[in-house]
């Protein structure tokens, strides 16, 4: 069913902070344990142990260098996995009606028994979301752990993607972003969340908070910081006298 | 994008084969008989053999069939209605032709559009995705049909139709790889849209997600060399288009049309070939391309 | 319009779920194992675990693959082919068993020191030690003096703990975190977790490493310093912070041995050292009376200000000693600025904001507590700085200065274990007083006569023969670097193989790639391990090692034992030794076979049982001379160290009993139903200034961390190592060798100072440094036998600064020819901005030899991947009195990884990264083509 739902009951997705996110690649393979166990076909990879391993994953980390007009180059590391779009060019192209965009919440995902494995949807995203799975066959993508956030086999608590449960920086939030006052919402309002590739037109619906600013050092020494640094004498020998006053306020010293 | 032989021989052949039956339902020539049968015959098996041939590239035949469910959005599903449609179409008029020597001018008439409308689906696949800014231009349909058209009128003897047609391609094709380097080097998708950090300064890949390859790198972010490309350019545009037109100003014979022929379809599966080569996804963004 | 496909969002996700702990890494984490058909499927973290409270870094969930990798050995392995060619046969546990008993029984018998018991980053060292002082040989360590002594021995003498293990930022509290040179640590959950929590608070996190990637990445500032000078940096800071008095004076007087009075005379056996009483006690001025008294004399202020006439010698505090030397404009940002790379403005204007952060916004707990000198104190106030360090400060041969240059700074501030600073974790703090001092001669047939490792307090302490030579293989405890608390792992193998100080017989290695990326000069080792003397023996006669992974170290072996997969054994992360405390709380941890193994491998440590069992080692055999323990679950649970202190502290006696109890026979099943771990908490009045609160000491003690409570002051000035330059000048019985006379006076500095690095070659002609980093997703050699983890780090890159990237016109692909002083490699080579300029680096051990890790040989950590290790020596060049000394830190010969200078030429592209080595054979077969791991359904 590929045509996109009107309206979405509710947008779920992910929120994700580029000031805290360390790059350290646990979400990736939380994700890919995960999946690998539970949705679909499993996650297979080829030449594991070879010249040439490469295997399905549904979320990656990037690096990237920002080198800014002055001061020091940035480096930004940057998870991407499906932005769960609302105008979703992935879902319409395909000819099958595996790919659809769930009407209850949002949710882009693969019905693997329809998928023909033609890999027209992964050219239409242009995030690089969507990924074949080589053994299967099949389009694999973020499901937005579907098969966690409604689990009734999981305790309350764990129904949340693998990647967020995992994420030890806490760079990763989920929940829906079509109620302003949702915690991921006020994330983005507060942080001024942002889509990638806007000019795509995909409208998407998981939003990344942009690294605060960086490296706001004053480059002669300011007047703000003077008085924290002001030297207790300028006399040689001073500092024993200065000393001296101080111990006399502590408590305890010579009244 | 990755030049996969099974698509680029797909879409070549196919629009070939489309396109002589665009001639064929036009009553262009008027053949009958057993010479009906061998246009017909060769139509049929560049237009199924092409897309037989496209099947190559699914990773899960099984479900090719429910390619045809989804045709309210996908060009895909579209396609293999409108082929369907236009093969039993021009069938019914083959039919008319070969053995009873009728033809039905009417349905010969639909079967041409049809035949046409396939190919526009075709280019439509491509067209469509925005994400692939060198496709995602007008000029991506008219190229495919002009193609299609000038292909066909050379294999259905249109020797003046050919003539106006190749010409029409060429500069369809040279106006599409004009647009298509400025919309590739244009500014709208960058690593700094890509990235959302064009705020903070240039951005640059650092160090890719992983150090292997994986479908994405296969798939949309093929390399091709600035001066290979442009070469091959040159090889498409001559054999596809120049040398044909050139062996068509040559007094008619059936063994130069038949070059004719041969040199159009090997400068079309160059250019085809280009057309993916040379397709920078912007999915390339998150891999280091600019 | 076709209905919206159905999809499952309810699937089963667990037969069971059996909990343990993490050992992807040393960090520990509990992990919740899901069970299907007996068989692991998934692997996340334990949300009710005290180290990563649910989360689970990459190579925590690619535990799977870890566990099912094909490079698992499979059963016990004898050589058959020579050393490094991997030709080995299969052979039964008793064989294998009764051979290494065959090798040892004689050595104990006769010269126990010729058994070197080295062991790599387990987590049963006091277990392990155990075995190895019951042996009586007194070569045993385990890889600390590689890894991070530096850190260790400086915190430990400075202030009775260091980062990691022994502490944590107060991460709910701190407003300004600073981190030095850490890429990842082994704390490695919970820094992320912890910087998480800062950024979600909206502090401010500063990253000093010349590297700005991982967490210096996400630092708010970046300081990206020039390695190998933040000893000079760090003293800038003091600096300032003294010439402002921006120090916390009460801090100082009541807790620091700041105001200890030193004696100030030239040349007598005495300077240097404290004023003490008859007791020993080391004295100081109260304030109010102005009288020398002994510094716990209840209820005293002491005198930061204090001075003394005695017996015609000055004696003044340490802290006037102190602010004399770091107020010298030696130490001004200016002097230091060039050296450093770092413009002095920005060292002032970091100097402000810590002043800042700590005194004008101290953080203030409403909860009244009392010292030890019985003063009470109504509030608990703090100072909200913290800082972090690891082995970029560390790894360098002026670390231990260097982090001892941190400590003060921290102390001089006043935020250490109080709230918004730097807090310990039991059974941290201790001072260096209540550690063992080592021992380091064995008697035949003996047991050593205590543990092998420990804290010297002068060098009375040292571990020397009759004559004064080393009585160590690895030279521990000698004059080359008299304070080395956790041996040196690294000096085994060239030390073993030069015969200096004598000969081995057997070398017993566990856990430990030492024939690839834990050895320096990594080519050298290879050869010294398969050298040969005239008679055609090796050198090293016999070498015994554990592995669990046909690692490159295999090779290098006679006899393997191999080990299991950490879900299939029992393994104790006991407070008597590396615990997983927090600072809130104490906590100890198993492991268990959540799986039986499907191979004939067994746990190392009932292995251990079994052969000290077999050799009648005390402590191993009943009275009667049968085994006394089963397997190492029965050590855990029947063991003790003291009489009601065992290898776990939870759920003894009857199950109720934390700390100090009874074995209990049910501890285990305890330990699985409580998810692997127990806790205890802090009480909320002992939460913070552990070293000084009453309430905390007697805690401890009831926890059996020691038997009475023992108070104690941080070391600004260490005596002990003023009493190994007074060695160096003259005095005492136990003399420094000639040679090695002006070196200890040099490095024996009682407080700290900054010395350039011993490795640094000469700059013009090596003008740049070479470092690696930790990758996240990597641990060491084990991650590339990971399907999913090689993925991801399949190969490194030479990362070369920008400017001399386009300066040399590389471009992307092309490769770089990297030569140090002592050799070459020829590398894949990428630009990178965020860079000091004059430092390349690599990530750590992604290089592989082929054949290794049931890897191809195509493999690209085999063809691309390198290691940097060639191009380290173990000894640096000769100097000129024709000594080679150890490329170590001359306090503790912590090895100087990073005291690495080269220089970079540009290479076309290749194909073989060199030096390459010619293929093992693998003793293991190779893994499947295509992997598609699901279990169950
Ligand atoms: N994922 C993962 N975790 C691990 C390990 C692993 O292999 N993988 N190994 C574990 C082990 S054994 C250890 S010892 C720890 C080590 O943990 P870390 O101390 O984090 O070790 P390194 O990766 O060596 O990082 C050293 C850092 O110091 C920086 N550096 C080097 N020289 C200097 C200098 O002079 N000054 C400053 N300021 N910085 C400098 C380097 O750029 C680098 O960032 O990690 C443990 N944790
Ligand atoms: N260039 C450079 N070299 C370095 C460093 C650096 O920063 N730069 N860091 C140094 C440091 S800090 C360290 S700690 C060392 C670490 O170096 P090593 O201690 O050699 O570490 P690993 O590579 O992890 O090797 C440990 C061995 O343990 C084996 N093993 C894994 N699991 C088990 C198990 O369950 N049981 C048994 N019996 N064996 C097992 C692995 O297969 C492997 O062979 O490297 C040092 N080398
Ligand atoms: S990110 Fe890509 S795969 Fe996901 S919904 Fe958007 S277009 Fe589709
Ligand atoms: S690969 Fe599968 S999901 Fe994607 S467009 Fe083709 S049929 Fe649809
Ligand atoms: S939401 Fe689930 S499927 Fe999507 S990236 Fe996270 S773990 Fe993977
Ligand atoms: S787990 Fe969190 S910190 Fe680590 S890479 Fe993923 S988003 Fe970043
Ligand atoms: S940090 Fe990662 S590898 Fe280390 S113990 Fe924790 S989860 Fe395991
Ligand atoms: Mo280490």
């Amino acid at each position: 069913m590929t045509q996109l739902p009107e309206h979405t009951e509710r947008s779920l997705g992910l929120v994700i902070d580029l000031d805290t996110c360390v790059g350290c690649h646990a979400c990736v393979v939380a994700c890919k344990g995960w999946n690998t166990e539970t949705h679909g076909a499993p996650l297979s990879d080829t030449d594991p142990y070879g010249a040439a391993p490469e295997g399905t994953f549904l979320n990656r980390i990037h690096s990237f260098e920002v080198q800014p007009e002055a001061g020091p180059a940035q480096l930004v590391h940057f998870p991407k996995s499906c932005l769960h779009c609302e105008d979703a060019p992935c879902v319409t192209v395909c000819p099958t009606g595996a790919s659809f965009k769930r009407a209850e919440d949002g949710i882009v995902l693969v019905n693997e028994d329809d998928c023909m494995g033609c890999g027209l949807c992964a050219w239409a995203c242009p995030y690089g979301a969507r990924e074949m799975d080589a053994a299967a066959g099949v389009m694999k993508k973020c499901t937005l752990c579907v098969d966690r956030i409604y689990n009734t086999n999981l305790p309350e608590e764990d129904r949340e993607p693998a990647c967020v449960r995992t994420c030890p920086a806490g760079a990763r939030h989920f929940g829906d972003l079509s109620d302003p006052a949702s915690d991921v919402s006020r994330l983005v309002a507060e942080r001024g969340g942002m889509d990638l590739m806007p000019e795509q037109g995909t409208k998407p619906v998981n939003k990344y908070l942009p690294p605060r600013p960086r490296d706001s050092w004053p480059e002669e020494q300011s007047d703000t910081l003077a008085p924290f640094l002001a030297p207790v004498t300028e006399e040689a020998g001073g500092f024993l006298g200065w000393l001296d006053r101080a111990l006399e306020q502590l408590p305890g010293g010579r009244a | 994008m990755h030049p996969a032989p099974s698509v680029i021989l797909f879409s070549t052949l196919s629009g070939l084969g489309l396109g002589l039956m665009f001639w064929l339902g036009l009553g262009l020539p008027a053949v009958t008989g057993w010479s009906a049968f061998g246009l017909y015959f060769i139509a049929y098996a560049l237009a199924v053999g092409g897309l037989m041939l496209s099947a190559f590239h699914l990773a899960n035949p099984k479900n090719a069939p429910k390619a045809f469910s989804q045709w309210r959005t996908s060009w895909l599903s579209r396609e293999a209605w409108a082929a369907v449609i236009a093969l039993l179409a021009v069938a019914v008029h083959a039919i008319g032709v070969i053995f009873f020597d009728t033809r039905l001018a009417v349905i010969g008439a639909i079967g041409s559009a049809l035949a046409l409308l396939t190919v526009l689906t075709t280019s439509m696949i491509y067209t469509q995705i925005r994400a692939v800014p060198r496709w995602n231009q007008v000029t991506t349909p008219i190229l495919f049909l002009t193609l299609s058209l000038a292909g066909g009128a050379l294999l259905a003897g249109q020797v003046t139709a050919a003539a106006m047609l190749l010409p029409l391609a060429g500069i369809a094709q040279l106006v599409h790889w004009h647009i298509g380097d400025a919309r590739a080097r244009g500014p709208d998708s960058t690593p700094e849209s890509a990235t959302g950090l064009g705020g903070k300064g240039r951005v640059r890949l650092f160090e890719p997600p992983h150090t292997g390859s994986n479908y994405l790198l296969h798939e949309m972010v093929y390399r091709i060399g600035r001066k290979h490309a442009l070469r091959l350019r040159v090889f498409a545009i001559v054999l596809m288009v120049v040398a044909p037109a050139l062996l068509l100003i040559v007094p008619f014979s059936p063994l130069i049309l038949a070059l004719a022929a041969l040199s159009h379809l090997a400068g079309v599966l160059a250019s085809r070939w280009l057309f993916f080569a040379e397709a920078e996804h912007v999915v390339g963004l998150y891999y280091g391309q600019r | 319009m076709t209905a919206q496909p159905r999809t499952e969002t309810n699937p089963e996700v667990a037969d069971e779920i059996r909990r343990t702990t993490c050992y992807m890494c040393a960090c520990r984490c509990g992990i919740n194992v899901h069970m299907k058909d007996g068989k692991v499927a998934y692997i996340e973290g334990n949300r009710d675990h005290p180290v990563n409270r649910g989360v689970l870094c990459a190579k925590g969930s690619a535990g799977i693959m870890q566990h099912n990798a094909p490079s698992r050995l499979r059963a016990p392995l004898r050589r058959t082919g020579p050393r490094g060619s991997g030709k080995f046969e299969e052979i039964t546990w008793e064989e294998a068993l009764t051979t290494a008993v065959s090798w040892m029984k004689p050595l104990r018998e006769s010269a126990p020191e010729k058994l070197a018991f080295f062991t790599g980053r387990d987590q049963s060292q006091s277990f392990t030690s155990y075995w190895a002082q019951a042996f009586g040989t007194p070569n045993y360590a385990a890889h600390g003096g590689v890894c991070s002594v530096n850190m260790a021995a400086a915190g430990i003498y400075t202030m009775g703990g260091a980062f990691w293990e022994f502490g944590q930022p107060d991460w709910e509290r701190t407003k300004l975190f600073m981190i030095f040179g850490v890429a990842e640590d082994h704390d490695s959950n919970p820094i992320k977790m912890g910087l998480g929590r800062l950024k979600e608070r909206g502090a401010r996190v500063i990253g000093v490493n010349p590297i700005r990637t991982g967490y210096n990445a996400i630092a708010d500032d970046w300081v990206g310093i020039t390695p190998g000078t933040d000893g000079l940096f760090i003293l800038a800071l003091v600096h300032e912070l003294l010439k402002a008095g921006k120090i916390d004076l009460e801090y100082l007087a009541r807790f620091t041995n700041a105001p200890v009075l030193v004696d100030e005379s030239q040349g007598a056996e005495t300077s240097g050292l404290f004023l003490r009483d008859e007791g020993g006690k080391p004295l100081v001025i109260d304030s109010a009376s102005s009288e020398a008294v002994a510094f716990d004399t209840p209820g005293i202020l002491p005198s930061l200000a204090g001075k003394l006439e005695r017996g015609g010698t000055t004696h003044r505090s340490v802290f006037q000693i102190m602010a004399e030397r770091y107020l010298d404009p030696a130490h001004a940002p200016e002097a230091v600025a060039d050296r450093c790379g770092i413009p002095a403005a920005r060292i002032r204007s970091i100097a402000a904001d810590l002043a800042h952060a700590a005194f004008d916004e101290p953080v203030i707990i409403e909860q009244p507590w009392t010292d030890f000198r019985g003063i009470r104190h109504e509030r608990m106030v703090g100072r909200p700085v913290s800082f972090h360090a690891m082995r970029g400060i560390s790894a360098h041969a002026n670390g231990f200065q260097t982090a001892r240059a941190l400590h003060i700074l921290q102390i001089l501030l006043g935020s250490v274990e109080t709230p918004g600073g730097f807090r310990f974790k039991p059974p941290y703090p201790k001072p260096p007083e209540a550690h063992p001092k080592p021992h380091g001669n064995g008697q035949p047939g003996q047991p050593l006569r205590g543990p092998h490792l420990g804290f010297v307090q002068g060098p009375e302490d040292l571990c020397l023969c009759e004559d004064g030579t080393p009585s160590r293989i690895d030279k521990s405890f000698s004059w080359e670097n008299p304070m080395s608390a956790h041996g040196l792992m690294h000096m085994v193998i060239p030390n073993a193989h030069a015969g200096d100080p004598y000969r081995i017989d057997t070398l017993f290695l566990y856990m430990a790639n030492m024939a690839w990326n834990s050895s320096m000069n990594t080519a050298a080792v290879i050869d010294m391990l398969t050298d040969t003397d005239d008679s055609g023996e090796y050198v090293i006669p016999r070498i015994i090692y554990s592995d669990a992974y046909s690692s490159e170290m295999v090779a290098y072996a006679d006899l393997i034992l191999p080990d299991t997969t950490y879900l299939e054994r029992h393994d104790c992360i006991s407070l008597l030794d590396r615990p997983i405390s927090e600072a809130e709380a104490a906590a100890d941890a198993i492991r268990w076979p959540v799986v039986e193994p499907d191979r004939d491998v067994r746990g190392f440590q009932s292995v251990l049982i079994d052969l000290g069992a077999r050799l009648g080692l005390p402590g191993f055999v009943e009275e009667d001379g049968s085994a006394k323990y089963r397997d190492y679950a029965d050590y855990i649970i029947r063991h003790e160290r003291r009489p009601g202190v065992g290898p776990l502290a939870g759920f003894r006696g009857d199950g109720s009993e934390g700390g100090r109890g009874a074995p209990n026979p049910e501890q285990l099943e305890r330990y699985i139903e409580n998810g692997g771990f127990w806790v205890a908490h802090v009480p909320e009045e002992a939460q913070f200034f552990k070293p000084w609160n009453s309430a905390y000491q007697d805690w401890a003690v009831s926890m059996g961390f020691y038997d009475a409570p023992q108070p104690y002051l941080f070391q600004l000035y260490v005596e002990p190592m003023r009493r190994f330059q007074l060695a160096a000048e003259g005095f005492g019985e136990r003399q420094p060798p000639e040679q090695l006379r002006e070196r200890v006076r040099a490095a024996m500095d009682p407080l700290p100072h900054w010395a350039p690095p011993f490795g640094e070659a000469d700059p013009d002609e090596y003008p740049l440094q070479a470092l690696t980093q930790r990758p996240m997703a990597m641990y060491h050699s084990w991650g590339s036998q990971n399907a999913w983890l090689r993925q991801i780090h399949g190969q490194n890159p030479l990362y070369i600064p920008a400017e001399i990237w386009t300066a040399q016109g590389f471009r992307e692909g092309d490769w770089a020819r990297l030569t140090s002083p002592h050799g070459e490699i020829r590398v894949p080579a990428a630009p990178m901005a965020a860079l000091n300029p004059h430092t390349v680096w690599t990530w750590n051990a992604i290089g592989k030899r082929k054949g290794a890790w049931a890897l191809d040989e195509g493999a690209p950590e085999a063809t691309k991947g390198f290691l940097l290790n060639h191009l380290i020596s173990e000894l640096l060049p000769e100097q000129g009195d024709g000594m080679r000394w150890a490329n170590s830190d001359p306090v503790t010969g912590q090895a100087a990884w990073f005291d690495l200078r080269v220089k970079i030429e540009r290479l076309d592209p290749q194909e073989q990264a060199e030096p390459g080595f010619a293929p093992i054979e693998s003793p293991v077969s190779k893994g499947p083509k295509v992997l598609r791991w699901r279990v169950g359904k």
